[in-house]
């Protein structure tokens, strides 16, 4: 990369010449211009300041798309946060290596995700998930925490701990209670047949926290209640929920409910190709595939080696891409990256590569009402994002605030 | 007045850049001597454009000391309304070189007092030093910037009504709706573009063949306003094969055949020569790998 400097200015305008933008859903020509870390419109700079790049980069033909943005992971790297935080310091220690970790996949911002756990390890847990902005030195940036549990349905507990489980019968105060505090939770993934009448999921997102409906044997109606009050996202779809049936869709229903009108409900979806059958992910992709998110749910393991683990109380075991509780074929979690949860789905699916990294990308941004500043190169929008070589699908560096954070290794 | 007349469009494009990176660079611009650039819009000059972006890339040219003055703007259009000239500049060429923003000028259409605007621009190019190479399109009426026919030969920078003939030609760019073109411009008269220490015109296209005849075959005449550069000092026409439909055989040969008089008795002070010569020897190049 090669730079020049024509012009002194007390601001840092950067362009990323010779390079593919992927921008309004389509793949072209462009530059890309950033200043002071966000993505600008260089015409008005231009224009009205006066003021031109002190920076030119050039990228080689490369396509620059947004960084990813994982809306449900649990850990990675040997690092579990259910299990692995206690204070300020093992918080502070798990979330950089896990941040700086998944950096290498393209991920720019992200929400740890813990399991069901007692109230008081949410207590000792959720003041450390704070949210903080991406760097080299701190990783991926951290939305807040995304909390799985524990108002969920024992009958879909999957991996959570089942003592722990907790019915909505408390309302909203009681589930304050239970986190301690709402400050650093940005996702509660909850049954909603817990709360049929849909109010503790409208306190909750008059809060500005996003409900995620998952863990579930809810049915249509409950879904649509919680949607209508709220919800806007469905948590891992397909893992943790009734199954279809066509008397009873459940909360797949919502895929294609006509009760939701112009609201969206977005779905969190695990393309690892073992949690979800491909032609399974084919049937979300061609149903409803602008509300697709694609998420890892990946576990401690994710960027080991095959072998035994412990996932908190659990002993877990990592065989090829598979994870499993030590002794049984009950899946715990994925351990597939999000960048390859990209290139799965473009398999998969049979999706193009702009549909496949607005999965994950754009789509979990307008899952969490941030698309004005993530999950796009729009103007206004922070440059974070990641360069590819479109031909092999190859991930070649992670950027955030127009900062390289991450560089393929050479050779 | 040179004619250059070249195979295609994009033979225009190749060698106006070409010699505007030539002069840029002969000129030696520094911070304290600016090299003044007049430039067109309009789809004949995008290839330059291009090719300059090109030059540039190729580290042959900076436009650090460069200064610009475009020929003309719409009046009420928002700046960043895709036919605007600032965004038309801006997208096409301004964004990709190191030009500062400072010292490009394009008429403000939008600015309260129109008439001010357009002295205060006449006032902008003398305090630059004149404008040393102008570099202008012409359109099928033979018009030079907004200046349409019955336009003062002698007119300078000023606000404009555009004939029927500009609006319905233009409406094409805004949806096929007559009602969406602005009705006025601003532009430099063929006073203003006069006084450039030299004029480099493009033409390309057989809907400009009789335009150019008129410019060149014919006297001065304020009905093809082009024409009147016949009695500038320095101008240089270049213009494509099908550009020259409506000339005689005679005015085609005339000006072939000095492209080797040129050559030969030009070499110090001539730069065009020198530039078309390294240009055709690239064509022959390229046409025999091909």
């Amino acid at each position: 990369m090669t730079g020049r400097r024509p012009q002194a200015t007390s601001t840092s305008v950067t362009v990323f010449r010779n390079c593919m933008l992927l921008r309004n859903h389509e793949i072209r020509r462009e530059d890309l211009w950033v200043r002071d870390g966000i993505i600008i419109d260089p015409e008005p700079l231009f224009f009205d300041e006066q003021v031109g790049w002190n920076q030119e980069i050039d990228c080689g033909g490369v396509l620059i798309a947004p960084g990813l943005i994982d809306l449900q992971i649990n850990g990675g790297f040997g690092v579990d946060f259910s299990y692995a935080i206690n204070d300020q310091a093992s918080a502070q220690e798990s979330l950089v290596k896990v941040a700086k970790g998944i950096l290498a996949h393209g991920v720019t911002s992200f929400c740890p995700t813990i399991v069901t756990s007692s109230q008081d390890k949410y207590h000792a847990i959720l003041p450390w998930i704070t949210p903080t902005p991406g760097s080299a030195e701190t990783g991926a940036e951290i939305l807040g925490a995304h909390v799985e549990g524990p108002f969920i349905a024992v009958a879909k507990k999957g991996a959570h701990t089942e003592e722990y489980i907790r019915d909505l019968s408390g309302g909203s105060e009681a589930v304050e209670a239970m986190y301690g505090s709402l400050n650093n939770v940005r996702i509660i993934t909850l049954a909603p047949e817990h709360d049929p009448t849909g109010q503790v999921v409208r306190e909750l997102c008059a809060k500005g926290i996003s409900v995620s409906m998952g863990h579930s044997s809810a049915n249509l109606t409950h879904g649509e209640t919680a949607a209508l009050n709220g919800a806007t996202l469905i948590t891992h779809l397909f893992n943790a929920m009734s199954a279809f049936h066509h008397r009873d869709p459940g909360l797949l229903g919502l895929l294609t409910s006509k009760m939701l009108h112009d609201k969206s409900v977005y779905y969190g979806i695990i393309a690892d190709g073992i949690h979800t059958h491909p032609a399974a992910l084919r049937m979300a992709y061609r149903t409803n595939f602008p509300a697709m998110c694609l998420v890892t749910d990946a576990i401690c393991a994710m960027g080991l080696e095959d072998g035994t683990y412990h996932l908190g109380p659990q002993s877990i075991t990592v065989e090829g891409q598979r994870a499993v509780i030590t002794g049984t074929d009950t899946l715990c979690g994925a351990i597939a990256t999000l960048f390859r949860a990209v290139q799965k789905l473009i398999k998969g699916a049979r999706c193009s590569i702009v549909e496949a990294l607005e999965a994950a990308s754009l789509h979990p941004a307008e899952a969490l009402g941030i698309q004005r500043k993530k999950g796009s190169l729009d103007f206004g929008c922070d440059a974070d994002f990641i360069m590819i070589n479109v031909d092999e699908m190859d991930l070649l560096s992670t950027w955030i605030g127009g900062k390289r954070v991450y560089k393929k290794p050479e050779g | 007045m040179r004619l250059i007349i070249l195979e295609d469009d994009d033979g225009v494009g190749d060698w106006s850049a070409k010699y505007v990176v030539k002069r840029i660079n002969e000129f030696k611009p520094t911070k304290d001597r600016y090299f003044v650039l007049g430039l067109p819009t309009g789809g004949t000059p995008l290839k330059m454009y291009k090719a300059l972006i090109q030059h540039y890339k190729a580290g042959k040219v900076s436009f650090k000391y460069v200064k610009t003055f475009n020929m003309d703007e719409y009046v009420g259009l928002p700046r960043d309304h895709p036919e605007s000239y600032h965004h038309y500049m801006f997208n096409s060429f301004f964004k990709h070189i190191d030009i500062a923003p400072g010292n490009v000028n394009i008429l403000d259409g939008n600015a309260p007092d129109l008439a001010q605007e357009c002295l205060d621009y006449e006032q902008k190019i003398e305090e630059a030093g004149g404008i040393e190479l102008f570099i202008g399109g012409i359109g099928p009426d033979g018009h030079i910037a907004f200046n349409e026919p019955g336009s003062s030969l002698v007119s300078k920078t000023r606000v404009k009504t555009l004939n029927q003939e500009t609006i319905l030609a233009n409406a094409r760019f805004f949806g096929g709706d007559m009602n969406l073109v602005p009705k006025q411009a601003l532009t430099v008269g063929v006073g203003t573009v006069m006084a450039a220490k030299e004029v480099m015109v493009l033409i390309t296209g057989a809907h400009k063949a009789l335009a150019l005849s008129k410019a060149i075959e014919e006297g001065i005449n304020h009905m093809w306003t082009v024409s009147a550069l016949q009695q500038h000092p320095r101008t240089i026409m270049v213009c494509d094969e099908p550009a020259t439909l409506e000339l005689r055989v005679k005015t085609v040969k005339y000006f072939k055949s000095l492209w080797e008089v040129h050559q030969d008795l030009t070499k110090e002070d001539d730069t065009a020569s020198t530039v078309y010569s390294e240009y055709q020897i690239e064509r022959k190049i390229s046409q025999s790998n091909e």
